[in-house]
């Protein structure tokens, strides 16, 4: 009867049963790795808020830069609007500084252009755009988690 | 009755002084090493001496065959541990702190400016010590005939050396360690570039998640110093102790080091070492073989001592305990006059300008500034992935045990140091007389870059030319 079971489906009931808890085991193993993955990356990060006020747009007249150091932007007032450009580095994340073409990096040379273009050094990508918009209190909010394509301003309704 | 108390108190007496006699010998039950039969047991009785073999070849025991390099890394390491737990009683993994204790430990904590300096030193003596024990282990063959896995143990040993190293330096929490954690975790989020330039960063973002599991948030901050800490003296080193087991346990398993076929003492060796004093075995000669003289290689003959082996006691001995005061007293000594850098605090406002790697990493630095995937990721891996199969690509069986396997085997790494050197500074001059792909079309896409650099070249021009020899 056994041989004839075999036939039929091809594995024993034995094998049948030694595989499926072999496999059963390397699952779980799996399924604890993925755990242990997973309790290693914080529900809760103590760090702030990528979302930040930056001011009343007063603050900013026209034809200026302000270097936020510590939220790592640049602000730029134009006559087309405002636009806020990231000063972290797409390379390996120093802080970039103004120069007159541009933006230099101090750690491996990246250079990008007025707009945040590269135009030199081993940074991967141009410095990110990030989005500004209007808190309800009247200040200017930035997040540096949004990025937005280049070129985009924010205008002052007036 | 007061004569038997009398009797008592003398017996209790004569106790009492030999307390001292009969404690040493409850410690060494072997007795004291007067005998060949002794001095192998004190080997194979002895916790910290049996993982050694009661016999030693001589041309183990030859200075310029070893130069006692192994042995010298494992001796920084053993000084590293004991000055790390040492710097852990004020040492605070705290951002707020890490950089105040550090202070602390190396202008007000009595002897803590040796401590630290001795620490660091003596952890990145040992990077030089295993590359070059490394180095003497590729030139004399010594990965072949069963040693093969040896060497890819030998391979994450080199790694770990690197990553304590690494971890260590970022645990001061000063301007240098702040900007090369900061790097670090962009080199771990730079397989970015590729899923950039292919377009799936959005469905399978890699880079991304390996930064913030390492970082344990998406900037550096109060988690990633934590984390940092943790592999610095928990996780590196448990893997550090356990491949360092298994590499010890192989090579004794494996017979000790290699030797050359045909080995003759010469007559230098008898000034190094004290031969055994009769031939014919460290047993009586009714018996065939002790088995702790055997190892493993061709079955010795009965009767007979095996072939050039001295006892490890005292011969070894005296070898391993001149190396480690050579060591000691050469990192007491850097340590006394060089002290460990520590910048001003981490200001995560002004990276350091220059940026540098810490000097084992400044050629990675060079080949980061082309493509931060290639220089930190793909070529590293690519490296040490070759180096690791070296045994199983070179199956040439002869010659293990001589240093360059002779006369032929000098030339050719003459003529291989010479040729990558002219190539290396070849491609450093063109590169920064000419500059590269980006100072030329401005517009080239990244992935072109990430994939055609000097780097890349360089490995490639290893890859080419490396197996014609």
């Amino acid at each position: 009867m056994n041989s004839a079971a075999n036939e039929k489906t091809g594995i024993s009931r034995r094998d049948f049963l030694g595989l499926a808890s072999l496999g059963t085991a390397i699952l779980s193993g799996l399924a604890v790795i993925a755990g242990i993955f997973r309790m290693s990356k914080p529900n809760v990060r103590y760090e702030e808020s990528t979302r930040f006020k930056i001011g009343k747009p007063e603050n900013f007249p026209v034809g200026t830069v302000k270097k936020l150091d510590d939220r790592g932007v640049f602000i730029f007032s134009t006559d087309d609007g405002l636009h806020a450009i990231s000063s972290v580095c797409t390379h390996l994340g120093c802080i970039v500084a103004l120069t007159e073409t541009g933006f230099q990096c101090p750690c491996h040379g990246s250079k990008y252009n007025g707009n945040g273009k590269v135009i030199g050094g081993p940074a991967p990508r141009n410095l990110a755009w990030l989005e500004i918009s209007r808190h309800v209190d009247g200040s200017l909010v930035v997040d540096t988690a949004k990025e937005i394509p280049a070129g985009t301003k924010f205008k002052l309704a007036v | 009755m007061s004569e038997m108390n009398h009797k008592g108190i003398d017996a209790f007496k004569e106790n009492l002084k030999s307390i001292g006699a009969s404690l040493a010998g409850s410690l060494f039950r072997s007795g004291r090493p007067a005998s060949d039969r002794s001095r192998a047991a004190a080997m194979f009785n002895n916790f910290f001496l049996h993982v050694q073999g009661v016999k030693t070849h001589i041309n183990t025991l030859r200075p310029a065959y070893t130069f006692g390099l192994g042995i010298a890394s494992l001796f920084l390491l053993l000084i590293t541990i004991l000055s790390g737990v040492l710097l852990m009683i004020y040492y605070n993994p705290s951002i707020e702190n890490a950089y105040n204790t550090v202070k602390d430990i190396t202008y007000v904590v009595f002897g803590g400016k040796l401590i630290r300096n001795i620490h660091k030193w003596a952890g990145e003596g040992m990077i030089i010590f295993v590359m070059l024990h490394m180095a003497r282990v590729f030139y004399t063959g010594s990965y072949k005939r069963g040693r093969e896995f040896n060497w890819v143990i030998g391979i994450m040993l080199l790694v770990l050396t690197f990553g304590i190293n690494l971890s260590g330096y970022m645990l001061p929490w000063d301007q240098l360690s702040y900007w090369a954690l900061v790097i670090v975790a962009n080199i771990i989020q730079s397989p970015k570039e590729i899923t950039d330039s292919l377009g799936i960063t959005q469905y399978f973002d890699i880079g991304g998640f390996s930064k913030e599991f390492f970082l344990g948030g998406l900037a550096a901050g109060k988690e990633s110093l934590t984390r940092v800490y943790l592999l610095h003296i928990m996780l590196f080193p448990i893997f550090l102790f356990l491949f360092l087991g298994m590499h010890f346990w192989r090579i004794r398993k494996d017979g000790g080091l290699t030797k050359p076929e045909g080995f003759e003492p010469a007559g230098g060796d008898t000034n190094l070492v004290t031969f055994p004093e009769k031939r014919g075995g460290i047993f009586p000669t009714n018996k065939t073989y002790g088995l702790m003289e055997l190892a493993h290689g061709r079955t010795p003959a009965v009767d007979r001592d095996v072939e050039n082996t001295v006892l490890s006691w005292p011969n070894l001995l005296v070898a391993e305990v001149a190396v480690f005061f050579l060591c000691l007293a050469g990192v007491v000594a850097y340590a006394f006059h060089i002290n460990a850098p520590l910048k001003e605090l981490a200001n995560p406002l002004i990276p350091e300008n220059p940026a540098k790697a810490p000097w084992y990493f400044l050629g990675l630095q060079e080949l980061l500034s082309y493509s931060a995937f290639m220089g930190g990721v793909g070529l590293p891996g690519l490296a040490l992935l070759g180096l690791a199969l070296i045994p199983y690509l070179d199956r040439e069986q002869h010659h293990a045990g001589v240093w360059f396997t002779g006369g032929q085997g000098k030339s050719v790494a003459l003529q291989a140091l010479a040729a990558g050197t002219v190539v290396l500074l070849g491609l450093l001059a063109f590169v920064i007389g000419f500059g590269w792909f980006r100072n030329w079309w401005p517009n080239i896409p990244q992935l072109l870059i990430v994939l055609v650099n000097p780097g890349t070249i360089w490995v490639g021009f290893i890859c080419v030319v490396g197996p014609y020899h």
